[in-house]
């Protein structure tokens, strides 16, 4: 049975480092499902990377193990296996068109809480955050109203309470 | 304030501090500067090879027979990617090597200048870590940290490509730091609670098997010698991986031979049947495992590991413990005796019977002949006429007169077997022979080969000739690339595509073009002179010893097969011919 996870590596932000660790996951055979990465401590020289997966139990126990021997990666958080966490996405999105498509368009970014972060009389830039699923859904329902492109950052989480990474 | 040192004094100096004697490379422009240094110095021994690739190896054989770190200088570019291969190697033996490689200056860096390679993108999979130096502040630091990531956790390669504008500019040197490093902290110790639990369960197995590997040799001497004690003190039976060989000495009535596909019968039954299985160092390699799904289905698990990512990777572990060898085995030890355990003695008695019955089949003997040559003869005469020497230090290339090594040679203790073991590297025994001798100049070190193996490296005769390393070779010459002919036979129909290895050199006319010494064996009767004659000249020596061509390696588990389904000999293979599921493997 494969499963979902979301994973934070806490990683020295030095050159080469994203790809040791992409590299990790191409030459294992490993699933990327997204993949995010930025400086989290500029002063510490560290670097966050979220990257979501999806493997057997086995696979993820072997992701987490193997992105922990790398030696510029400082820790390894299985988010998912940890329990309650926040997660997060944030979407761009592209929707061009006129008269009643355009108002429903308009209309239902209304419902989901997306944000209008530009527009001209033929197009707006819809901005949407939250879980991915909900990006998802609200990608499925643009598509017939003159969806032009999408950027979505993939998610990043971090966990309840008061502990850090 | 420290002194100005040019680039390339400061890699020298750090080398020097981090206890290194002896570098083994190939010089080229990039690397021009610390090859002026090391002209006017005189601490550190430079062997030049004849191939990068080579200068790898022999840093592994280095490094596996001292148990140091084996210090490799190539130049930029062609220099790098030909020692792609033996930091592969290194990588999958977990072999301590670090690796200075020229790069093209800074400023020229991207720009597909002359000798450019991406070293640090192409060796990235293939090594442990590696470092490209932009700031010659850092160094020191960076060479000092390159033997840090080499030597500890699960020892393996650390490239440091060095910029030439670095090697050349002034800055200030650094001591090692007794400071840890900031992220990279193995685990030494093993749990002890897992370790107690693990004392619990051996000590209520009925048919316990420790199956040991490379870890426990990697651990250090140490280690084999608290592993004999703990084999000694349970009663338990052992067995060793290819890459443990050593770990116990191949004399103690405890061992049942390697493990694996040309393992022995008794060890792959007992890991087949054991019920406690307590692996110390060893990964669950599919060559040891075959296939997995029916491997070992009665056992309980112990796996000892200093590498997380090699606990649950094929083989889930009942009881994980991560830790080095050594440490791991004495606090075991220490629980065992403590707790005062015992194992059941009648339980133990039987699973002894049981394996003194596989024992009985014999599983290595062969069809002697008085005409040819085989190559398990060959190997039985070698090790009778170097019987009682304990300066015996074993290399092989890769097929099948490796594995005739691995089952035919006693190996008392560990780092005397330096085999490419993970990665199968044909072309590794000849330069590591010459990294082991150069390390213990009075020994006997033997490179046991194949023919055609040795040819993928055989410049490194000129090496041999230049130090007057007396390295022997010893050619089990079938005139076959002799595992793929067999796999042919077996697997293919035999259709031997390509195996044959035509217009060979003359080795004896070979060896002597080197001022080697070259010897040749046609019939049995011509063996023990040539043994003995190769061991008694104090030169380098190529013996060609002409082998039956048609010998297969036995005892084999066909590739995709269960341990329990070996083949014994040449018989058996007819009654047992191999799945299409195995043909698809490796």
């Amino acid at each position: 049975m494969t499963e979902r996870h979301v994973i934070a590596v806490l990683v020295d932000n030095e050159p080469g480092v994203l790809a040791r660790v992409i590299g990790l996951f191409s030459g294992r055979g490993y699933n990327i499902e997204s993949l995010t990465v930025s400086e989290v401590d500029a002063e510490a020289g560290l670097s966050r990377i979220n990257v979501v997966t999806i493997g057997t139990p086995m696979i993820i126990e072997q992701i987490k193990n193997q992105l922990d021997r790398l030696v510029p990666v400082h820790s390894v958080r299985d988010l998912t296996e940890e329990g309650p966490h926040v997660e997060t996405e944030l979407a761009l999105l592209k929707v061009a068109g006129q008269g009643d498509k355009r108002v429903e368009a308009l209309r239902i970014a209304d419902i989901f809480g997306a944000k209008v972060d530009d527009t001209t009389l033929e197009s707006f830039i819809f901005r949407l955050d939250g879980q991915t699923e909900k990006i998802d859904r609200f990608i499925g329902l643009m598509k017939p109203l003159g969806l032009v492109e999408v950027a979505r950052t993939g998610a990043v989480a971090i966990s309840r309470g008061q502990e850090g990474i | 304030m420290s002194q100005e040192m040019t680039g390339s004094e400061i890699v020298l100096r750090a080398l020097v501090d981090q206890g290194v004697d002896t570098v083994f490379g190939y010089p080229g422009g990039a690397v021009l500067p610390i090859y002026d240094a090391l002209h006017v110095q005189n601490s550190i021994r430079h062997i030049l090879v004849r191939q990068e690739g080579g200068a790898v190896h022999a840093a592994e054989g280095y490094a596996r027979s001292t148990g140091k770190v084996g210090v490799v200088l190539v130049t930029s570019g062609p220099g790098a990617t030909n020692a792609v291969t033996g930091l592969t190697d290194a990588l999958m033996d977990s072999v301590p090597v670090v690796c200075l490689t020229g790069q093209v200056p800074t400023h020229l860096i991207g720009n597909d200048a002359f000798q450019e390679a991406d070293t640090t993108g192409i060796t990235r999979p293939c090594t442990k870590h590696n470092y490209l130096v932009k700031d010659i502040d850092g160094l020191a630091r960076t060479v000092h940290e390159a033997f840090y990531v080499a030597r500890s956790g699960r020892p393996g390669p650390v490239v440091i490509d060095l910029p030439k504008d670095i090697l050349q500019g002034k800055g200030s040197y650094t001591p090692p730091s007794v400071n840890g490093h900031r992220s990279y902290k193995p685990k030494r110790k093993g749990d002890i609670d897992r370790i107690e639990e693990a004392a619990a369960a051996m000590a209520q197995a009925e048919r316990p098997l420790f199956y040991c590997g490379g870890g426990v040799i990697n651990a250090g001497p140490k280690a084999s010698h608290l592993l004999t004690e703990l084999v000694k003190l349970t009663g338990f039976p052992c067995t060793l991986t290819l890459m443990g060989l050593g770990a116990l000495p191949a004399s103690s009535k405890q061992f049942l031979g390697m493990v694996g596909m040309h393992g022995t019968y008794e060890s792959n039954l007992a890991m087949h049947h054991c019920d406690l299985m307590i692996n110390i160092g060893a990964r669950f390699d599919d060559r040891v495992t075959g296939k997995l799904d029916e491997f070992a289905p009665h056992s309980k698990k112990i796996h000892v590991d200093i590498d997380p990512s090699s606990i649950n990777k094929n083989v889930r572990a009942d009881i994980p413990i991560v830790g080095d060898a050594a440490h791991v085995i004495e606090d075991l030890t220490k629980v065992w005796k403590a707790r005062q355990y015992r194992a059941d003695r009648k339980k133990l008695d039987a699973w002894w019977a049981q394996i003194d019955e596989w024992r009985g089949r014999d599983c290595l003997k062969y069809q002697s002949s008085d005409t040819l040559i085989k190559p398990q003869y060959a190997l039985e005469r070698l090790r009778e006429l170097t019987k009682g020497r304990d300066d015996v230090f074993i290399t092989t290339e890769v097929g099948q007169h490796q594995m005739w090594a691995a089952q035919f040679l006693p190996f008392e203790k560990p780092n005397h077997w330096m085999t490419s073991g993970g990665l199968g590297t044909m072309g590794y025994g000849l330069p590591a022979a010459m990294g082991v001798q150069v390390a213990h100049p009075d020994a006997l070190v033997i490179d046991v080969a194949g023919e055609a193996s040795v040819l993928m490296n055989i410049q490194e005769m000129s090496t041999v000739a230049q130090y007057r390393l007396p390295v022997k070779i010893f050619i089990l010459n079938n005139e076959y690339m002799g595992m793929v002919r067999q796999w042919q036979e077996l697997l293919h129909g035999g259709r031997y595509s390509e195996s044959y290895m035509d217009s060979l050199p003359d080795f004896v006319k070979l060896a002597e073009s080197f001022g080697a010494v070259g010897l040749r064996a046609e019939k049995p009767a011509d063996v023990d002179g040539v043994i003995e004659e190769m061991i008694a000249v104090d030169k380098a020596v190529i013996a060609d010893i002409l082998v039956d061509k048609a010998e297969n390696c036995f005892p084999m588990i066909p590739s995709g097969a269960a341990h329990h389904k070996m083949l014994l000999g040449p018989d058996d293979q007819a009654d047992n011919p191999i799945s299409e599921e195995g043909m698809v493997l490796v």
